[in-house]
């Protein structure tokens, strides 16, 4: 077990170089750029989403109230939007990891398993 | 056969299993990573079910349920909230936390940080959150039997939190995450499997028409529309919807916080696979709440004068127990008993899966973060290590057991949510800081745990809940006899405060110190959250 979260030091010691020629490389400042893309926007979206819907529960309950065909009404309706959200973020998160971020995560990582096996770890 | 006799068969058989899948998992159960982390070999679906077993607490199957037949539209305002927090974990979290840390929360922020003083911090959130969340799940337990068997009496409410405390130190003690893990995935199946009997069998009751059947809650609970739409419990007044808003954001920003959740992203071989779990997690979740909307709204339909009453006097707790027993032909019929006996003891296999977890999570970090590397500088054994995580599942059981039993008249959906708001106030903000932030340092991370913990539990210490509600009809609405009044915070949820204060305590303290050694180790926490690469390997047989 090579790992180093579990070594005893009172302050962070840097464990291994290869760790900051990986962060030098284009294919990680791509990655990290894909990646806080793609989070940080949706994360702002999706919390807005539900506070808007917190709070049209607590001061639009005029539309909120509103029946929409038979006793389903829009409060209803909204928050099983808030299901189907959920779900349609989550899987297309699914899908632009897998395509977009994993194979440079991959890439990279090959790299550091070459680096420490080429060092004779 | 009588129900009480069915029942406690049920119960009895649903012990028996857990603790033979306990025995089952333990035959392997040697190193630190198969005892804290399963071996990190459990597949995305394995680990997406227990999850789920994990998250559906008593306090959301019976407590949402229960809410949805009270107070109808504003008890399905819990399971938004509880659903839309998994995309924090899914987008900001899990991977993250799998490829940095290694057996708990505390891992990830020691890796660029002081090893002692975050370590003490993260551990004592962890025990705090876990501790508050234990109790909720014990009280359930013991009202929910004493209910179930129709005896109202204090002994046998004792006994089951004594024998519920025994059964987790069990646990944890013999079957470690592996025994844990599997625990969590046969409840989870059976709480889906017995959930969704019911659910047909209440929308077959209105052909599948839900219109009809939201049209007979609302007759039948006799609020009329107002039954469906929001506002019945949160919206009395500007303060309730204040503190509608501070629920709110506590569930959905807690989640990612919770200990218990974070650890279960270690039991799986990549972070993809964490990610893959997730995925699970939500689609399982998700459909579970949609099947407590239907429970609710079925309960508050199907269940008239007497049962009715009970649900009510019940807090809700036993709307889902009693409507089984209703689609299933009414009380005293064979059916009815069958199907009551079934949900609860499935109820009752909820509360013992998550109390696994719960105490699985705590001893592992008074073990791992205080004990190795605070006091033994990370210098102890595997098997020192693992040894003071057994004596600390055993001491926290005891803690648990006896605060417990004193605790029966709180709340459960209350502790439950103080949970969360603690979580979100300390957990969060430093996680996120320390992912995202370069400048995040040991103090940042010190005073946002602490900061959050405290300004969470001093807020409701001075709330409406410990004091100041008064009386009504007879009973003291909060906890400190009726004669004290301390309260000066207006809202039961301290989220929308101590949230934000907790981020900006770290916020504080990260810029009133420079730590060039964090920052510079950003960089290798970073890469490595990112790619894997150096994370912890999957134990391979």
């Amino acid at each position: 077990m090579t790992s180093d979260v579990n070594t005893p030091h009172t302050q962070s010691e840097r464990s291994d170089p290869l760790y900051d020629e990986l962060a030098a490389s284009p294919e990680f400042t791509e990655l990290r750029k894909l990646y806080r893309g793609f989070v940080f926007p949706a994360t702002v979206a999706f919390l807005a989403w539900y506070l808007l819907y917190v709070l049209m529960s607590n001061w639009a309950t005029g539309f909120m109230n509103t029946r929409l065909f038979g006793n389903i009404n829009v409060a209803l309706v909204f928050g099983l939007l808030q299901f189907v959200t959920t779900f349609v973020l989550a899987w297309i998160y699914s899908r632009f990891s897998t395509a977009r971020l994993d194979p440079l995560a991959r890439e990279l990582n090959d790299r550091y398993e070459a680096g420490k096996h080429g060092k004779g770890h | 056969m009588d129900h009480q006799v069915l029942t406690t068969v049920l119960f009895l058989s649903v012990v028996a299993l857990t603790i033979g899948i306990t025995f089952w998992a333990s035959r392997d159960n040697s190193g630190s990573d198969s005892f804290y982390a399963g071996g990190r070999s459990f597949s995305p679906i394995q680990n997406g079910l227990a999850i789920g077993g994990d998250y559906m607490s008593a306090a959301s199957f019976l407590g949402i349920s229960g809410a949805i037949a009270l107070s109808g539209y504003d008890g399905f305002l819990y399971s938004i909230g509880f659903l839309v927090a998994w995309l924090v974990a899914l987008l900001l979290v899990a991977e993250m936390l799998r490829n940095s840390g290694r057996y708990t929360m505390a891992d990830q922020l020691a890796y660029r940080m002081k090893q002692t003083p975050v370590r003490m911090a993260a551990a004592t959130s962890t025990v705090v959150v876990s501790i508050f969340y234990l109790l909720a799940q014990m009280v359930g337990a013991g009202t929910l039997v004493a209910l179930l068997l129709g005896v109202d009496s204090q002994t046998v409410k004792n006994l089951v939190i004594f024998g519920v405390g025994i059964l987790m130190i069990f646990y944890v003690t013999v079957g470690g995450m592996k025994g844990t893990t599997w625990v969590q995935i046969v409840k989870a199946v059976l709480l889906m499997a017995g959930s969704a009997v019911i659910v047909f069998m209440v929308l077959a009751k209105f052909n599948f028409n839900l219109s009809d059947l939201l049209g007979a809650a609302a007759s039948n609970s006799g609020k009329g529309q107002a039954f469906l739409e929001p506002g019945l419990k949160f919206g009395i007044s500007t303060t309730s919807k204040i503190d509608f808003i501070s629920l709110g954001i506590a569930l959905v920003l807690g989640t990612a916080g919770l200990p218990h959740i974070l650890i279960r992203f270690y039991t799986v071989p990549t972070s993809r696979d964490a990610r893959k779990s997730v995925l699970w997690a939500i689609g399982l979740i998700g459909v579970f709440y949609l099947f407590t909307l239907v429970l609710g709204f079925g309960a508050a339909a199907l269940l008239k004068g007497d049962k009715a009453a009970e649900v009510a006097t019940s807090k809700g707790n036993l709307a889902s127990p009693l409507l089984a027993e209703a689609v299933g032909g009414g009380a005293g019929s064979t059916g009815g008993a069958i199907l009551l006996a079934v949900i609860a003891a499935v109820a009752f296999a909820t509360i013992l899966a998550v109390v696994a977890g719960l105490t699985l999570t705590s001893s592992a970090s008074v073990a791992h973060d205080i004990y190795n590397n605070v006091i033994k500088k990370g210098k102890a054994t595997e098997k020192q290590e693992i040894k003071v995580t057994r004596i600390a599942a055993f001491s926290i059981g005891l803690v648990a057991i006896l605060l417990a039993i004193p605790a029966q008249n709180l709340n459960i959906a209350f502790l439950v949510a103080l949970a969360f708001a603690v979580a979100a106030s300390a957990n969060l903000p430093a996680i996120v800081y320390n992912m995202f932030w370069r400048r995040f340092n040991t103090r940042g991370a010190t005073w946002s745990i602490y900061g959050g913990l405290a300004s969470s539990l001093l807020l409701v210490f001075f709330s409406p809940v410990m004091s100041g509600k008064g009386v009504i009809d007879g009973v003291n609405q909060s906890l400190l006899p009726a004669s004290i009044d301390i309260s000066w915070f207006p809202l039961e949820n301290p989220g929308i405060v101590s949230i934000p204060l907790g981020f900006l305590f770290g916020f504080l303290g990260t810029i009133s110190r420079r730590e060039p050694e964090a920052e510079d180790r950003f960089t290798e926490l970073e890469v490595r959250a990112l790619t894997g690469a150096g994370s912890e390997k999957a134990v391979i047989h």
